[in-house]
């Protein structure tokens, strides 16, 4: 029970304060900012208004005074904001209309989450592997070697660091497709060839945010294994002539693995945006993509919903990473 | 001075400086260009780099050379805006927060541990949207500022924690200095170096978004910043057309940038915490 | 006591120094300086002096567990393994790992956290068995751990607890325990009731005592605590800067202390019926990085002579088993001091 109060609740209630901060700050930026972009968008949509139809420019007009506060109190407008919420109706994309934002970022979430997942698991396991073996080692020369490359690689922003990928497999040596998530007029099937083309499609945007992940993973991992590798437990297993790969595995990594956990909490955020910035250089058909068409067409509505799903799935991510913790470190089980 | 000696026999310390040398007198450079950055077609279009245009020239009608030294500028500029008042606000709060502890520093730290976890990026698309037409480089700095605090406000927090629990600030509490005083004389010369590291990586973050915030095409294209000269070598599809000079020049600049600056926070870190540099000789 | 007389662990001018590169600059600690030691059969012997003399960097050189920036300079570490004497530098990183727990074992200080934070007392058990014992006989050894923990006083449910929910007295005598668990013949005790209070204190000695009697082998227990040398010590080495300065027997030593750091180590100890003030050693120890010329504690000492400052006096014997390195005593005809 002491572990439900003094673990489980603080973090529940910090997660519904997160979500809450995150969707206020959403709600409160168009209030903010100087002019009434809001009236300027649905002016720029009455102006161009002989492309829809008149029942849907008025659908428009009334989802934006509902969402966007050109009705009633501030007070009035953000209990409305939330019960839309909470109904899960994110309203119309503009520029794909009449398709509604939830049925958009359902299309392109599998996408995104299928290369989130795979990567970040790649990227976090692979990276404490080699970081703990390159820590551990810290006197070899592939550790140092090692150690080099993560130095020139980790400053690198995502978009440089893919588009220099691209640059490089896809133009220089054309190994892999310029853009696109699948080949075109490719029917999405349970099928080899289908997935092979996709996961052929995938590989350079994957190849590049598990190179930059890693690279952070390892350096940090490294450093703490060397931390780690000072510490008493593991000076007296040596001292007890403890056999060595006990030692690496069971001493020094799995120790080393556990501010590893939080770190990777912590960086889900910044990872997700890499995703982001990552699909956009590669054409990858998805939040990322969506995103950047959004901000090609202005089309703010659709920027605001993938805000929201993304606050509350990067939260709701953390929230589970955090809640695994507890598994690998017994002092937080039992106090 | 021994500090600097130190730190400049560590090679990585000795490159950032001399490529970080390299680019702020590139950006002085600017004064002395005999071009208008903001005018098109003032040189022959898409000329390969030669002796009158060291860089060639693009399909603006620009001369890339001097293009770069404005865009390295006005990337400087704004990255150094962001990073200071950034640092302003991340060491009030981090002070405050660990100085003054109870609920005071929870609130400012659930409010920074929320900044960390919440998609920034998308945020600042967002704000970029709406702001759009007003944006220039002071603007774009401010809202950089605003977002790019969390995390340095905790680490200097935890630093103002560790010197609370010195003895010297129970003298000199007991002895009546005040906070302010105590605060700005006894722990900003222990702050001083980590807020310096903390500002170098910060320059690189908004580097960073300002090139991902103007290739979306969130900033004034018209204002030469290391982001919008990409923006426009993709834009004129410089890659397939074989126009090397104009996309790589961004994109080498930026590079070197982002290393230099990641080696020198580095260098000084390790330089800062003994541990490390202890492995390091360890390692010897 | 025929078997006494046995030397088993012997070194030879040991040298063990911290190299470190500070930003250029070379910085040479000398934590051991040239000791010569023969550790006996069946005794306790204890190695006494004040923090930072290189006590703990002896240990390890002793135990040969030696990793940057520590390098071994120089000399030649002997154990007597079967009736044989192996110089244990010279062995293979296997044979030495192979030793250690079952020929030499290692009891870590008192106020360390040793154990694995992330394991099972027992699970740390088990990994500590399966590196020395073969397949077929852990189980067995499992269970004779288990027992020795009942013999020695212990809740016998420890070993499915974690480390944190210890107290610190019982983690000490916990690892203990383990480092007896293969009846080694030395176990090297690094201060190893230091941190905990007396009533623990007197505990763990009592129980490295009985497992002493009961194993019969040697101990080297290192503490700059007076009081648990007269209490547990057959012999006792005094270091000082990287040397050993003064040896004897405990009674030797106590009551008849020649040098004058041992001098002022022995005054410092309360004694019953005794209100004088206790003095301390006046100073503070040198830096090991930085020593002075000559005897090492000449700048300390009350009694220097011009020669004090010269050079480092060699050993001289004023009674058997009993050798000071000492200006005050003797010429030192017999070689230079360790």
């Amino acid at each position: 029970m002491a572990f439900v109060k003094r673990y489980l609740i603080p973090r529940l209630i910090q997660y519904f304060l997160v979500i809450w901060l995150g969707i206020t700050v959403v709600f409160l930026i168009p209030r903010l900012t100087p002019n009434d972009p809001i009236m300027r968008v649905i002016g720029e949509l009455r102006g161009r208004g002989s492309t829809l139809e008149p029942g849907a420019m008025d659908g428009i007009i009334r989802d934006l005074t509902q969402l966007y506060g050109l009705e009633g109190s501030w007070l009035d407008q953000y209990w409305a904001f939330w019960g839309r919420l909470f109904r899960g109706d994110l309203g119309v994309s503009f520029f794909q209309f009449p398709a509604r934002v939830n049925q958009l970022i359902a299309v392109a979430m599998p996408w995104t989450l299928g290369l989130l997942l795979t990567t970040t698991a790649i990227s976090w396991i692979v990276g404490n592997i080699i970081g703990g073996l390159a820590g551990y080692y810290s006197r070899k020369s592939w550790s140092r070697i090692l150690d080099a490359i993560a130095m020139v690689v980790r400053p690198l922003p995502y978009y440089i660091f893919a588009f220099a990928l691209l640059l490089l497999f896809a133009y220089v040596v054309r190994w892999f497709p310029i853009t696109g998530g699948a080949s075109l007029g490719a029917v999405p099937t349970f099928t080899w060839a289908y997935i092979k083309d996709v996961l052929w499609h995938s590989f350079l945007p994957a190849l590049s945010l598990c190179v930059l992940g890693g690279a952070v993973t390892f350096q940090t991992m490294k450093l703490i294994v060397q931390n780690v590798n000072a510490e008493n437990f593991v000076q007296y297993a040596k001292m007890g002539g403890v056999t060595e790969d006990r030692i690496v595995g069971k001493y020094v990594i799995r120790n080393a693995v556990l501010p590893q956990i939080t770190g990777l909490a912590l960086s889900i955020g910044q990872i997700f945006s890499g995703a982001l910035i990552t699909e956009i250089v590669y054409g990858y058909p998805g939040l990322g993509m969506l995103l950047y068409r959004a901000i090609v067409n202005g089309d703010y509505n659709l920027i605001m919903g993938i805000t929201l799903f993304s606050i509350i799935a990067i939260t709701t991510a953390i929230l589970i990473v955090d809640l695994t913790y507890p598994l690998f470190d017994p002092r937080v089980r039992y106090k | 001075m021994k500090t600097l000696r130190d730190l400049f026999r560590d090679y990585r310390f000795a490159f950032s400086f001399g490529v970080l040398v390299i680019i702020v007198v590139m950006a002085i450079l600017s004064i002395f260009s005999p071009y208008d950055p903001t005018l098109w077609n003032v040189v022959p279009k898409d000329l390969k780099p030669s002796a009158e245009h060291w860089l060639g020239t693009d399909s603006n009608g620009q001369d890339i050379f001097w293009q770069a030294t404005f865009a390295v500028r006005n990337s400087l500029i704004i990255s150094l805006i962001a990073g200071l008042v950034s640092r302003v606000i991340a060491i009030l709060v981090g002070m405050i927060a660990g100085y003054q502890g109870g609920m005071v520093d929870r609130v400012l730290m659930f409010v920074g541990d929320s900044l960390l976890v919440i998609p920034l990026f998308l945020i600042m698309v967002m704000l970029a949207m709406l702001v759009r037409q007003y944006m220039n480089l002071v603007i774009l700095g401010l809202m950089l500022s605003f977002f790019g605090w969390a995390w340095d406000a905790r680490v200097i927090r935890s630093m103002i924690l560790s010197l609370r629990e010195r003895d010297f600030t129970k003298t000199a509490i007991l002895s009546g200095t005040g906070t302010v005083k105590l605060v700005l004389n006894e722990y900003m010369p222990f702050a001083m170096p980590l807020i310096f590291s903390t500002l170098i990586n910060n320059i690189a973050w908004a580097i960073g978004l300002e090139i991902t915030l103007a290739i979306l095409g969130l900033v004034n294209l018209n204002v030469p910043t290391l982001g919008t000269m990409l923006n426009w070598a993709l834009f004129y599809q410089s890659i397939l057309l074989g126009r090397w000079w104009w996309i790589l020049t961004p994109v080498v600049l930026s590079l070197f940038l982002f290393i230099a600056l990641y080696w020198m926070s580095v260098s000084i870190s390790e330089y800062l915490d003994p541990r490390t540099r202890i492995q390091r000789v360890g390692a010897s | 006591m025929e078997i006494q007389t046995e030397t088993i662990l012997r070194t030879e001018n040991l040298k063990a120094f911290y190299v470190l590169d500070m930003h250029g600059t070379q910085k040479i600690v000398k934590a051991v300086n040239e000791v010569d030691l023969a550790i006996k059969e069946n005794e306790i012997y204890g190695i006494a002096g004040e923090s930072g003399c290189g006590k703990t960097t002896l240990l390890k050189a002793l135990f040969n567990v030696i990793e940057p920036p520590l390098r071994l300079i120089g000399g030649k570490i002997y154990y007597r393994v079967n009736w044989e004497e192996v110089e244990v530098t010279s062995l293979s990183p296997e044979e030495k790992r192979r030793l250690r727990l079952e020929y030499i074992s290692y009891i870590p200080q008192g106020s360390m956290s040793v154990l694995n934070p992330v394991l099972k007392i027992k699970e740390s058990y088990q990994d500590f068995i399966a590196s020395h014992v073969p397949e077929q006989s852990r189980k067995e050894t499992m269970e004779l751990a288990q027992k020795q923990i009942v013999e020695l006083g212990l809740p016998k449910n420890i070993l499915n607890a974690y480390p944190h929910q210890l107290s610190g007295g019982m983690r000490q005598r916990v690892t203990i325990a383990l480092s007896a668990l293969l009846s080694p013949r030395i176990m090297i005790g690094d201060e190893p009731t230091t941190a905990l209070d007396v009533v623990v204190q007197r505990g763990v000695i009592q129980m490295l005592k009985e497992i002493q009697r009961k194993l019969q082998n040697t101990i080297i227990l290192v503490t700059h605590d007076m009081g648990v040398h007269a209490n547990v010590a057959h012999r006792i080495g005094i270091m000082y800067a990287g040397k050993i300065v003064e040896e004897g027997t405990t009674i030797q030593i106590f009551d008849n202390p020649l040098h004058p750091y041992t001098q002022f180590l022995i005054n410092s100890l309360p004694k019953f019926g005794d209100k004088m003030m206790r003095e301390s050693v006046p100073g503070s120890p040198p830096s090991l990085a930085d020593l002075p010329r000559g005897c090492p504690f000449h700048p300390r000492c009350p009694y220097t002579k011009d020669i004090c400052r010269e050079s480092m006096p060699g050993f001289s014997y004023p009674d058997e088993k009993h050798r000071v390195a000492c200006w005050l005593i003797g010429e030192g005809e017999h070689g230079k001091a360790s």
